[in-house]
């Protein structure tokens, strides 16, 4: 049989069992796709903006790892772009997934070979510009290999430590017919071996090391859920009664319910969960990258600590911090071996370690507001979603203050139920990734938390979220400001506000309305559960503006370049609220920044 | 600082040798000397890089490195028995007879050798180790060199031994 490379794309497609394409057409890519109606198990989403494409087959991929695959069969997310601009404007959505190993096969076309290096109207470089932000890039100038790339395409996207693979192709490849002689079963990469399998070695020292603990704790990262090793997990810290806290894109990892669940570490994680990593004598991290979010100073994390490391990429064990015990492998199979070698009777007793703990937790919780307050708070939003959705939503957060309150207000019970660009921090990611994880979820109610500076980046997408009544959920909290640089003008230069007030935008009404999405506004925190229940009730997509207290800070923080055990539980700045709450009335500096 | 001998066997291909740059660009590794050439099996290169790095770093260099997928094998040769050589070609002025007639016994002594003559300069080609390309090029600077070039390092292990990487090195560099 002979196919054209256009079909032969296709075809490759089908066979890895991709059902779900964005992407948008242009010169370059027309012959593919010219032939993808021939193709109707492949269905193609028309985004509005190629970066959109890419987040939305990232938000794809992250929600359906929810749903526990061999990873020979993980749901890969797929985008097509056009040469040149349609090329480049992925880049920043396959960069988002190569920071967060988000499984990704992104198809370009580019110019025709004869054209190749002759600065043809748009001919871009890109496999040459996505060599640094792909896991492995593909340029495929004969179109017999592209069975055997796409096949090694998808097998490096989604085993290992996953993550985005990009194929360009040249037009006239699309066009050409090849022989076509079956899909390849397998793969011939030499040079990519991951190790799954721990050195059982290393496992037992890890033992040694969990039974003459005191203070134990476990640093659950995104490993955890992209191994599918959340129930191993709890077997685990339930085994050994080790408390886990997880980092950003750990959440979720670990059921926040559970008893011994201290919930989100790092820079706006909760004190008593930095407190305790900064006075742990173990620190079992299990699928993380010890990021400088997540560990603020390294020299200064985890001093007393023993430091026990589990991922499956050997690069990232020793990067940042200093390890005493590595484990390279799958971070399920790596539970899966170590939870028996841990004997009960052997362990230490943690109960003063757990208190201890419990105390720090009373001694700083989560902020608590009263019901009604002469501002709206973004916390009360986040915690009124809480309420309305039972947890059982899955949450796609944008980039920013209200990124950070949707990590800690929300209480996260499920495997990938918050999803959130965490490594590139992309601004304007939640809505397309919303709309991608919906899709891949149709059983889950989704809601985008967007603030309005992230919200203006990528709300073209609005189209596509109506056009095919996707529906997401939009919180849009509205303060007017860029407000996560605006906290840290505030904060760490001085209080120079510059170039972050985002007043006078848009009436997030009309616009909506201007889509054909129905919207609603909330400005005081009584109209919370009305204006939720009626987006909720209602079938498709739906907007909620939620006008927010300009200037409310993010806490608790650990200041860039210091240790974890410096957190900032509050400041003077939130005293100033709270005085406020008591109804003391907006102070002179609430005035003045308007 | 210490310098490091790097080898690594890397599949061929348009993008291989991109890659590996791009990735010590990434992240800020000096390259002192590159090189790179076809090996006794079809399809398979060798490079041979003498990067300068605290040891941490040219052990996080190695385990990037290993991430590129046509990368087969990395070895550090630091610490092994080795022979690492390489050839320079250096063009020399004489001026004068008595000039060229200290060139030529210098290059003698290193056992470097004449590969052209004109008539207001030599051209030496001189094979050895690093330090010793190094002090011939110093004893020739007082003549004026026009012009230099040399080919980086390559190295070999002594003895049956190939480079050594396995499974249990990998996990070696980070215990």
């Amino acid at each position: 049989m002979r196919l054209s490379g256009a079909r032969a794309i296709c075809q490759s497609l089908v066979e890895e069992g991709v059902s779900t394409i964005f992407g948008l057409p242009g010169g370059a890519i027309m012959p593919l796709y010219d032939v993808l109606p021939e193709f109707p198990d492949l269905h193609h989403v028309l985004v509005r903006h190629e970066q959109c494409a890419a987040h939305m087959a990232d938000g794809y991929a992250r929600a359906a790892a929810a749903l526990k695959k061999p990873q020979e069969q993980r749901t890969v997310g797929v985008c097509f772009g056009t040469s040149g601009p349609g090329a480049t404007n992925l880049v920043t959505g396959i960069c988002n997934a190569h920071m967060d190993s988000v499984p990704l096969v992104a198809i370009t076309a580019n110019v025709p070979n004869n054209m190749i290096g002759t600065d043809a109207f748009q001919e871009a470089d890109i496999t040459g510009i996505t060599i640094p932000i792909t896991k492995q890039n593909y340029f495929v100038r004969d179109g017999k290999d592209l069975p055997r790339v796409l096949r090694e395409a998808f097998h490096l996207a989604r085993t290992g430590r996953p993550g985005p693979v990009h194929v360009d192709v040249p037009k006239d490849v699309l066009l050409t017919e090849y022989d076509w002689n079956g899909y390849p079963s397998s793969v011939g990469l030499q040079g990519y071996q991951p190790t799954f399998e721990p050195n059982m070695r290393q496992v037992k020292e890890a033992t040694r090391l969990i039974e003459r603990a005191q203070r134990p704790i476990i640093i659950a990262g995104q490993g955890v859920l992209l191994s599918g090793a959340w129930d191993e997990l709890r077997d685990f810290a339930e085994k050994t009664r080790i408390p886990v806290m997880t980092t950003l894109l750990g959440l979720s990892s670990f059921p926040e319910n559970h008893e011994l669940s201290l919930g989100l570490m790092g820079m706006h994680g909760w004190v008593h969960c930095n407190y305790a990593v900064h006075n742990a004598d173990l620190v079992i991290a299990i699928g993380m990258r010890m990021d400088d979010r997540a560990c603020g100073k390294f020299a200064g994390f985890a001093p007393q600590a023993r430091i026990v490391h589990v991922d499956i990429d050997p690069a990232e064990i020793g990067k940042n911090v200093r390890v005493d015990v590595p484990i390279v492998g799958d971070v399920r199979r790596v539970l899966s071996r170590l939870e028996p070698e841990v004997h009960s009777e052997a362990l230490q007793s943690h109960a003063a370690w757990l208190d201890q703990i419990a105390e720090w937790r009373e001694q700083y919780p989560p902020k608590c507001y009263p019901s009604t307050t002469p501002e709206l708070y973004q916390p009360q939003v986040i915690q009124a979603i809480n309420r309305a959705t039972r947890g059982e939503a899955v949450i796609v957060a944008d980039v920013g203050q209200h990124q950070m309150f949707a990590a800690q207000h929300y209480e996260y019970s499920h495997p990938y139920s918050f999803i959130t660009s965490g490594g590139l921090g992309t601004m304007g990611y939640s809505l397309p990734a919303a709309i991608g994880a919906q899709l891949a979820r149709p059983d889950k109610q989704v809601w985008c938390v967007v603030g309005d500076g992230c919200f203006q980046m990528t709300l073209q997408e609005l189209a596509v979220m109506a056009i095919h009544r996707v529906p997401v959920k939009v919180a849009l909290l509205n303060n007017e400001y860029l407000g996560m640089v605006r906290q840290q003008q505030q904060v760490q230069y001085g209080g120079n506000l510059v170039e972050v007030d985002l007043a006078g935008g848009p009436d997030y009404i009309k616009l909506a309305q201007a889509y054909g999405v129905p919207a609603w506004r909330a400005t005081d925190p009584t109209q919370l559960d009305d204006v939720i229940g009626a987006a909720m009730a209602y079938p498709g997509p739906a907007i909620i503006e939620f006008r927010v207290a300009r200037n409310e800070d993010v806490y608790p923080w650990v200041l860039g370049g210091t240790s974890l055990g410096e957190v900032l539980p509050d400041t003077p700045y939130e005293a100033e609220r709270d005085r406020v709450l008591a109804g003391a009335g907006p102070s002179a500096r609430d005035g003045s920044d308007r | 600082m210490s310098k490091h001998t790097l080898v690594a066997t890397v599949e061929e291909g348009p993008a291989t040798l991109n890659r590996v740059l791009s990735l010590f660009r990434q992240r800020s590794f000096a390259i002192e000397s590159l090189s790179i050439g076809r090996t006794n099996e079809p399809g398979i290169m060798r490079l041979t890089m003498v990067v300068d790095g605290a040891r941490v770093a040219v052990e996080q260099v190695t385990k990037q490195l290993y991430k590129v997928i046509e990368v087969r094998k990395v070895s550090d040769l630091s610490e092994d028995p080795r022979v690492e050589r390489e050839l320079a070609l250096v063009k020399v002025t004489c001026k004068t007879a008595p000039q060229r007639a200290e060139v030529m016994q210098i290059a003698d002594i290193y056992r470097a050798r004449v590969v052209d003559v004109a008539t207001s300069s030599l051209m030496i080609e001189v094979t050895g180790p690093t330090v010793k390309v190094d002090s011939l090029i110093d004893l020739f600077k007082p003549y004026g060199i026009k012009e230099l070039v040399r080919t980086g390092v390559v190295a070999m292990t002594r003895g049956q031994a190939t480079p050594r990487t396995d499974r249990t090195d990998r996990l070696k560099l980070v215990s």
